[in-house]
């Protein structure tokens, strides 16, 4: 532990967020600046016959009007992970138009943009474009997109499938073991869709600039890098070289700013052509109806367990929309991310899922907090509790039955999984035993007792996770389909007085990198934290870069930029000894300055510094200066685990879940700042109750969303939440310098079957088993009526 | 959420509301607290003409003890009713209702009038005013009225006001004892089921929320009441139970019925 590391340093960036001081994309004006409106399709899926923009091109104010005949968006926005057909068939993938040709394939799908001096004046010519559409049937249920003659989203296809894919152990074997198995517990379940609700909905300004044949966009993303590639090489075909992605302050994302849309190509394409800037910020309605969406998977899953509770099989079938087309990462979500954690924190023998994702007339669904690790977690934690149900065994002591054992990663092997992936380290027993004493379970079991012979339904829900972090090596994820490596990039530019810039290709959309960076950056160079300063979120300033998602900023970030610290410090070294006219072997460097070792000569950081850039009395054949870069491609990703437990009690004459208690014992390897930790698992522990309880997408037949306003899609509020009792173990990453494995997503991964878990447990003595998520009142009542 | 073009005219006076009402006609629309209202334009689902903002006038927001009656104008904030002293003392149900309304920052704009005239059928003063027999005073071209709470809800966003008329102030009787009960809407905290009950001696007055699409007077279970929850069985005999993602109608009718014990139960 340093100055620094360890502590909980409060944020540099709240000054400005709580100030109101920020600098979101919307709150930047540029010179000449259009405001645009696009005009969405009030439709799930119907024929465009005509798109008539005469009237609003005449409008007041009105700059442009354009559609999909205006030649933009041809080859539209791409996808970036390829997942095939199990049976070797390409992964089908439709082109994801900037603008609907045709033909529109969910509500909200952009048909054309408008274009004016003012917002009010876009939104009222907008009104003004004439849309002839011929409504179609559609399907946004998964499940029923691969019925016989339901609609297709795509007509090119005999069905809807984008992809029909397996992992793990030989499905017959998986099969026969459950066959034999004492007892198998089944789970028919929804892992409901969910809209993502960024506090910032997102915002795009294009500005092209004609002198130097140069775009600049100003985005609310994650990733912004990854967003100028995207577009340049694959979208408008225009040199990457000639684009500048900026995002400054982001408002939350949840993973929905990963993705490359189609609102930012199109506008990007429309400043060239009307030669001003050009911004969209989504309105909230339009951030339920076009951002990307999370979950909805459809699951019928199968445990196997032995006389004594042991796991001898799983098997899951799953339908996971797609939506009407493949976002940036969707297909990897149900697959890579949700298949290879099946292992969960079990040794169970043999693993099999099947995933079938199809097309739905929907709104694409892609990565969202957690992202195919918490609909994994969820399926695994509810089968487990429900098999101890069933079993009449407690639900933690089938858990240590069933743990892998304690291993560090260094002394003993990672864990070689039935489905692709070897855990690092993990002590997963360790969370248990520590949240069970929080709990204080054997009192908690009197409690319950009591309760029952007193009428009230009181119970407790254990969830005990793992999660796949640190996004990733870039030959495995090569190797399973993603089109994109997945390094980080870190520079360290010290300036001439000492004073230290670091520029990392991760992005922050509220984590905190600009405090925690500086943290571990002053520890590695013994310098004051006030001397380090944190650049992201501008492919002209920083290199190049990954983003920011899966939780791995730090453990991916953090390397690359101590990688860049090392380089430092060994030139450094160097020119502290000419200076101290000693060898580099004889001097150490601790507290900012190099010392001979055993004596009291030394030279400080900001010496070197300033000889490195004022070179006059300098070693023979080295270059001026003290900047370096840094890529760092992870050899592994980090398993990040934990247990959370959750308390309820459900009110018999409303079914009304109170949450009474929520504790957290959480290991995501080294802490760097704890206070930001906690304050990532109480956001995601909010979330996870929020999918437990309140949230979800709801569509109607014809595929109108009926939950489109915080009038009727239920978000988690402070007072439907307890004070979170949160704590840690500490099982350090072997493979990455900082022992980090990451935080971001664990809260929202472990707390949704805790809450659950715990609903069914307070009824299980009316007979209740399951009840589909989210747990409103409704459902939870009409589970105590049958 | 940018509403459509609109004139906007402020009144100063019940009167030059009135005028203006009656000038614009249809394509005229009350602002008080706007909480409902602006919204609903934003998102370009209603989009009046012309607003008249009645905030500004003078002497609308009084809360006033005239004899066995507290009267309250018609543009007090949820959040003055939950606050008053008077209401305490005098209607404490009232203030109990108002509370439980939205959030801080609606409780703090929004408006009885603007409520009752908007008649929102999951809104929660509805129960109030009909437990209580409230009287609604209004004022139109033809001049003032005063219209009986029960006669005042017609239907959904329905009632009895007429096109020209605006409410000035409602009048509560007294109450000695009453009970506002309410089960919240996750999402929009409005009523799922709201009742109110309000004792008389032996009987009870009984005002229904949420339930149906017009608010109601639980008519059945005045008559049944024995001074115990047993007459809650009737809460929504007669009744066309509503039915949402929320709450169908089953349970929606069970919330009706349960609420209605908890209120009577006290």
């Amino acid at each position: 532990m340093g100055k620094y590391i360890g502590k909980s340093i409060k944020r540099r960036e709240d000054i400005r967020f709580l100030k109101g001081t920020g600098r979101y994309t919307d709150d930047i004006k540029l010179p000449n600046m259009t405001h645009s409106a696009f005009v969405r399709s009030p439709y799930a899926h119907a024929k465009i016959q005509n798109v008539s923009t005469a009237a609003a091109r005449k409008a007041d104010g009105v700059v442009a009007v354009f559609t999909a005949e205006d030649g933009c968006g041809e080859y539209g926005v791409p996808c970036g992970w390829q997942v095939n057909f199990k049976n070797g068939d390409t992964m089908r993938e439709p082109v994801h138009p900037l603008l609907a040709k045709g033909k529109v394939n969910y509500l909200g799908e952009a048909v054309a943009v408008v274009i004016a001096e003012t917002l009010a004046k876009a939104r009222d010519a907008a009104e003004l474009v004439d849309v002839d559409y011929e409504e179609l049937p559609a399907v946004t249920n998964p499940r029923d997109a691969m019925n016989e003659g339901a609609p297709l989203v795509h007509d090119q296809w005999a069905d809807n499938a984008a992809f029909d894919w397996c992992i793990g152990n030989d499905r017959i074997a998986v099969e026969e073991a459950l066959e034999a198995a004492h007892h198998v517990t089944e789970l028919k379940c929804r892992n409901q869709r969910l809209a993502p609700n960024a506090l910032e909905t997102r915002s795009y300004i294009a500005d092209y600039d004609v002198n130097n044949d140069k775009y600049t966009l100003y985005s609310s993303t994650q990733n912004p890098h990854l967003i100028r590639l995207l577009l340049c090489a694959f979208v408008l075909g225009i040199p990457e070289h000639k684009v500048r992605v900026i995002s400054h302050d982001v408002g939350g994302g949840f993973g929905s700013k990963m993705f490359h849309y189609t609102e930012e190509a199109l506008l990007t394409w429309v400043s060239k052509e009307i030669g001003r800037p050009v911004k969209w910020t989504a309105d909230r309605s339009e951030a339920f109806l076009t951002d990307a969406h999370g979950r909805d998977h459809v699951i019928h899953a199968k445990m196997g367990f032995d006389k004594d509770g042991k796991i001898l099989a799983l098997l899951s079938d799953e339908y996971c929309a797609m939506g009407a087309y493949l976002s940036t990462l969707a297909p990897a979500i149900p697959t890579y991310l949700h298949g290879t954690l099946f292992q969960g924190v079990y040794t169970t023998p043999l693993i099999h899922l099947n995933v079938i994702a199809p097309f739905t007339h929907t709104v694409p669904v892609d990565a969202y907090r957690g992202a195919g690790r918490p609909e994994a977690t969820y399926l695994l934690e509810r089968l487990i509790s429900k098999g101890a149900q069933e079993l009449q065994m407690d639900s933690a002591e089938i858990r240590f039955k069933n743990f892998i054992p304690p291993f560090d990663g260094v002394s003993q092997p990672g864990y070689q999984t039935q489905v692709a992936l070897q855990y690092d380290s993990g002590n997963y027993e360790g969370t248990l035993t520590k949240a069970l004493e929080i709990l204080g379970y054997e009192d908690f079991k009197k409690e319950q007792d009591k309760a029952r012979k007193n009428g009230k339904l009181l119970g407790m829900g254990i969830s005990t996770y793992i999660e796949a972090c640190g996004a990733a090596p870039s030959a495995v994820v090569g190797s399973l389909g993603a089109r994109a490596g997945l390094y980080e990039v870190g520079h360290v530019r010290v300036q001439p007085t000492g004073k230290v810039n670091v520029y990392t290709g991760s992005h922050s959309h509220g984590q905190g990198h600009e405090t925690v960076f500086a943290q571990f950056v002053a520890d590695a160079l013994g310098i004051p934290m006030e001397d380090v300063q944190i650049v992201h979120g501008d492919t002209e300033q920083v290199a190049f870069g990954m983003g920011t998602y899966g939780s791995r900023s730090l453990a991916v970030g953090g390397p690359a930029i101590l990688k860049s610290v090392d380089k430092v410090l060994e030139k450094g070294a160097r020119i502290a000894a000419h200076k101290l006219e000693a060898a580099v072997a004889d001097l150490e460097y601790a507290e900012g300055k190099w010392t001979v070792k055993g004596t009291d000569k030394s030279v400080s950081f900001g010496d070197v510094s300033l000889t490195a850039y004022v070179p006059h009395d300098y070693p023979e054949g080295l270059e001026p200066g003290l900047d370096f870069s840094s890529f760092y491609d992870p050899v592994n990703f980090t398993y990040p685990f934990g247990t959370h437990i959750a308390v309820v009690e459900v009110c018999k004459d409303t079914g009304k879940v109170d949450l009474k208690r929520f504790i957290a014992c959480d290991d995501v390897g080294n802490v760097i700042n704890p206070m930001i930790v906690d304050g990532q698992i109480h956001g995601g522990v909010a979330q996870g109750v929020g999918q437990a309880l309140l949230e979800e997408v709801v569509y109607d037949e014809a595929g109108q969303m009926i939950n489109g306003s915080y009038m009727d899609y239920a978000l988690p509020r402070a007072d439907d939440l307890p004070f979170f009792e949160t704590s840690n173990t500490v099982t350090p990453c072997p493979h990455n310098p900082l022992g980090v494995k990451g935080a971001g997503e664990a809260g929202a991964i472990g707390s949704t079957p805790a809450v659950v878990n715990a609903v069914v447990n307070a009824l299980a003595h009316l007979g209740v088993t399951d009840i589909q998520m989210p747990l409103t009142p409704q459902r939870v009542w009409k589970a105590m009526q049958n | 959420m940018i509403p459509a073009k609109f004139e906007y005219k402020k009144a100063t006076s019940v009167s030059e509301a009135i005028a203006l009402l009656d000038e614009y006609g249809m394509d005229a629309k009350v602002l008080a607290g706007g909480q409902s209202l602006l919204p609903a334009m934003k998102l370009r689902l209603n989009r009046p003409g012309v607003l008249i903002d009645i905030g500004g006038i003078n002497g609308m927001n009084e809360i006033t003890e005239e004899g066995e009656n507290l009267v309250i104008g018609a543009n007090c904030t949820h959040a003055e009713i939950a606050g008053s002293e008077l209401v305490a003392e005098h209607v404490a149900i009232l203030a109990q209702a108002a509370a439980t309304i939205g959030d801080l920052q609606v409780r703090n704009l929004g408006t009885i009038g603007g409520s009752l005239a908007h008649a929102d059928p999951s809104a929660d003063y509805p129960a109030v005013v009909l437990a209580c027999d409230a009287v609604i005073s209004v004022q139109g071209k033809k001049g003032s009225r005063t219209i009986a709470a029960t006669d005042f809800f017609l239907g959904i966003f329905n009632t009895a006001l007429e096109e020209d008329e605006l409410i000035t102030a409602i009048s509560f009787p007294k109450v000695d004892k009453g009970t506002y009960q309410k089960f919240y809407q996750s999402a929009s905290r409005f009523a799922v089921a709201g009742v109110a009950v309000v004792w008389s001696g032996d009987h009870v007055k009984v005002g229904i929320t949420g339930v149906a699409d017009t608010p109601y007077r639980a008519n059945a279970v005045e008559e049944a009441y024995d001074g115990t929850g047993k007459a809650a069985s009737k809460a929504v005999d007669g009744v066309e139970v509503m039915s949402d993602h929320f709450a169908d109608a089953e349970y929606r009718a069970h919330l009706a019925r349960h609420m209605v014990r908890k209120a009577l139960e006290g």
